[in-house]
């Protein structure tokens, strides 16, 4: 019938258009324009690529500040959030576990709150960012390791502080291998 | 909480100028008047005209419009099963992905040719950047059109005098796409790609971490797709964690700007509602029930998300604060007015985990998605469901003071108000129908993430969310399995039409009607009684369908959470 030879030629024409000539358009405009952005922004440290500044990625070392837990243990191809219910019984196992681990290990006493976003996963799984509270919360840990003065790692840290866009969108917070790579350049 | 008030007040404040402008310019090109814009629009539109050979001065009866979306539709999901079955053997592949398998591909291809962008399977490792580009993202442009397009011609319906056409089915599907969908579509684009978004045909790339661990960044195409996700109220992300992540959508400006994106074409239709039908009263009439509608579904989900989750405070977590699935950069209350946006609005994108949303914020979600996502709504599909319940309340509001019920003049008769109630009601009973089966069994049972309520929850939201074609997911839910695919598949495309058919038969049949001066008894329906006339209705509706089920789900486990317990 005609209306669907129509349909199929002008999902044929539109494709082309809207499926070659315009993401071509933009991968254009951005190879040309924002380069660094439109490549993953990619940091590289003596010539090697060592992560992006926007995914996050794994730290288990005393020495560096460390990210929140990741559902994939960021593998930055498998993105996604834990998915458990707020009432889910194995949420409530895994956060205690965390809560936990994160007071031995920096030297707190029982019962100190721990900051949510360092004991609860993301929703990408790769979030590159803790809040000031949990990066505050490191600063003795990682000047002991690496023996360097409190007040040094501290005020490296404030310095580093990214505000909410508008005063509302986002928490005060820091980029963790940003942090590291900082840390890295003191010692 | 003044977070929650001021990402709030800026979003409205961003969104309802710029919706103003474009509802204005919207209407003229749906009425086919020159725009700043025309002189170089123009030739490409009469060049796709050309090439598909379409009359763009021939008018359509409502019959032939609705082929025609029918026709677009399927032809569309047909396309883009093609292209993910053969991917394997198509260019532009770096990763060497196969083909995508059938029920998933059949599902993803209904998916996307519905506006529904439900997405079962991962995209970093699925879909290559050739189908992402070529099926989904022109599929992204496409179905918005189509919804777009059916609204105009339902707005045509009303605005006609004994007329027997209501417009030209590829004029309004062409003119959406060059006018509006892709001109805006490339400005934001843009701006994504400044601040980070990734723009490229390159094959992932390998990192080696400070702790020397090994890390393979995916790539793409993403900006381009983004920006139309968004605007075209669809939702599908192009990675897994869809804009939750950081390469889809990197900071506050971007998602500020994404959040305000899904909503811009569907609340500037109901400006250009009110200026087509030559009452732009109407038209503000409309959007203060949404916006009502809006805030009440809002505040409830601030409250219940900022007063946290009290078996986490229990766990040491400071204040119980439910940060899981929730990104830092973005923060509590931006992931709650994001939530509450696409669920009022049929986009299918997260930026946090809808899964570990507190429960009276899943029980928002399912409420806006099963009133069938009124408040703004889809592009297009959002203003005709909001018609849908104009005509069934125009109709308890008749026979409250028993008169003939009335709107815009158009006297309402039985024709239209079985349309609207088929458009109201065929939904509900299919997504119930749905999850019910889903939960007798084992096939459905065997795809919960989670225990007791909040699987209940999991699988209602699922059928919700795929016959209110919104998308999004209580992700926990492993659905990329035949029995989850093929019913979600037929749910949505179930839902797609009984949407978008009903709508035309209403303006098909309001357009041959006469107009009717208003006369002194004539209820009047842009003043604040008709708003809460509107309003109660939806709420009525919504709750005498939903009661039942939402108190086995999320108002079951937020007792269990308020007495501490798990489920």
């Amino acid at each position: 019938m005609k209306e669907i030879r129509t349909a199929f030629l002008v999902i044929l024409v539109f494709s082309l258009l809207l499926g070659v000539v315009y993401p071509l358009l933009l991968t254009g405009i951005g190879q040309l324009v924002f380069p660094w952005r439109a490549n993953g922004s990619l940091v590289s440290v003596g010539g090697r690529v060592v992560g992006s500044e926007l995914l996050g990625q794994s730290f288990s070392s005393a020495r560096y500040f460390h990210g929140r837990p990741s559902p994939s243990d960021y593998d930055a191809m498998a993105s996604g959030a834990s998915n458990l219910g707020p009432s889910n019984r194995a949420l409530l196992l895994v956060v205690q576990e965390r809560v936990d681990r994160i007071r031995s290990k920096n030297g707190l006493p029982s019962g100190t709150p721990i900051p949510a976003d360092l004991v609860l996963s993301s929703a990408s799984g790769l979030d590159p960012e803790i809040s000031i509270e949990s990066a505050l919360l490191q600063v003795d840990r990682v000047a002991t390791a690496r023996g360097l003065d409190v007040a040094v790692v501290r005020s490296l840290v404030e310095r580093m502080v990214v505000g909410p866009f508008l005063a509302a969108f986002g928490d005060r917070r820091v980029n963790v291998l940003r942090l590291n790579l900082a840390l890295d350049g003191l010692t | 909480m003044t977070k929650a008030v001021l990402s709030t007040l800026e979003l409205l404040l961003l969104l309802f100028p710029v919706a103003l402008l474009l509802g204005g310019y919207m209407a003229r090109v749906f009425r086919g008047e020159r725009t700043f814009l025309s002189s170089g629009l123009r030739p490409m539109e009469k060049l796709v005209y050309r090439l598909c050979r379409v009359d763009e001065a021939r008018e359509m009866s409502g019959r032939s419009y609705a082929l025609c979306v029918v026709a677009t539709t399927l032809g569309g999901c047909l396309v883009l099963l093609l292209i993910q079955l053969l991917q394997g053997i198509l260019p532009l592949n770096p990763q060497g992905l196969r083909g995508v398998r059938w029920d998933t591909a059949l599902n993803t291809a209904i998916s996307f040719g519905t506006n529904t962008n439900w997405q079962a399977y991962a995209g970093e490792t699925t879909m290559s950047p050739l189908t992402q580009m070529l099926g989904l993202a022109v599929q992204n442009f496409l179905s918005a059109a189509v919804g777009i397009a059916v609204a105009v011609a339902m707005i045509r319906g009303f605005a006609r005098k004994e007329a027997k056409t209501v417009g030209n089915f590829w004029v309004d599907l062409v003119r959406s796409v060059i006018y509006i969908l892709l001109p805006l579509a490339l400005v934001l684009a843009v701006v994504l790609v400044s601040q980070g978004v990734v723009q490229t045909l390159r094959a992932p790339v390998e990192a080696r971490t400070l702790e020397s661990a090994r890390q393979v960044i995916p790539m793409g195409p993403v900006a381009s797709q983004e920006a139309i996700k968004e605007l075209g109220t669809n939702g599908g992300g192009y990675y897994n964690a869809n804009s939750a992540h950081p390469f889809e959508n990197p900071n506050g400006l971007t998602n500020l700007l994404e959040n305000f994106a899904l909503l811009l074409i569907p609340t500037a239709l109901v400006f250009s509602f009110g200026i087509m039908v030559g009452n732009r009263r109407q038209g503000r009439a409309l959007l203060a029930a949404m916006l009502a509608l809006f805030a009440l579904g809002l505040g409830l989900s601030f409250w219940a998300e900022l007063s946290g989750n009290p078996l986490l405070a229990d766990a040491g977590v400071l204040a119980g604060a439910n940060f899981e699935g929730k990104e830092v950069r973005l923060g509590i209350p931006a992931s709650a007015l994001w939530a509450e946006s696409t669920t009022a609005t049929s986009t299918g994108a997260v930026n946090s985990a809808h899964d570990s949303d507190l429960p009276l914020v899943g029980l928002v979600q399912l409420f806006n998605m099963g009133i069938g996502e009124v408040v703004f709504g889809g592009v297009g599909v959002g203003l005709i469901g909001m018609l849908f319940y104009v005509v069934l309340a125009m109709f308890v509001a008749g026979l409250m003071i028993g008169r003939t019920p009335e709107f815009l003049g158009k006297k309402l008769g039985a024709r239209e108000m079985i349309m609207a109630v088929i458009g109201i009601l065929l939904p509900p009973v299919i997504l119930l129908s749905g999850a019910a089966i889903a939960l007798l069994l084992p096939a459905g049972l065997a795809g919960l993430g989670n225990p007791s309520a909040h699987g209940l929850s999991e699988i209602l939201y699922a059928y919700t969310s795929a016959v209110g074609n919104n998308g999004s997911a209580m992700a926990g839910l492993s659905a990329n399995t035949p029995f989850y695919n093929l019913t979600l598949g037929l749910v949505m495309l179930i839902g797609r039409f009984a949407t978008l058919l009903p709508g035309l038969a209403i303006g098909a049949a309001v357009a041959r009607k006469r107009t009717v001066p208003s006369s002194i008894a004539t209820f009047p329906t842009t003043g604040p009684l008709f708003v809460v006339v509107l309003v109660g209705v939806i709420l009525l509706v919504g709750a005498l369908t939903y009661f039942p089920a939402f108190s086995l789900g999320p108002i079951l486990e937020h007792l269990f959470l308020g007495a501490g317990r798990l489920a």
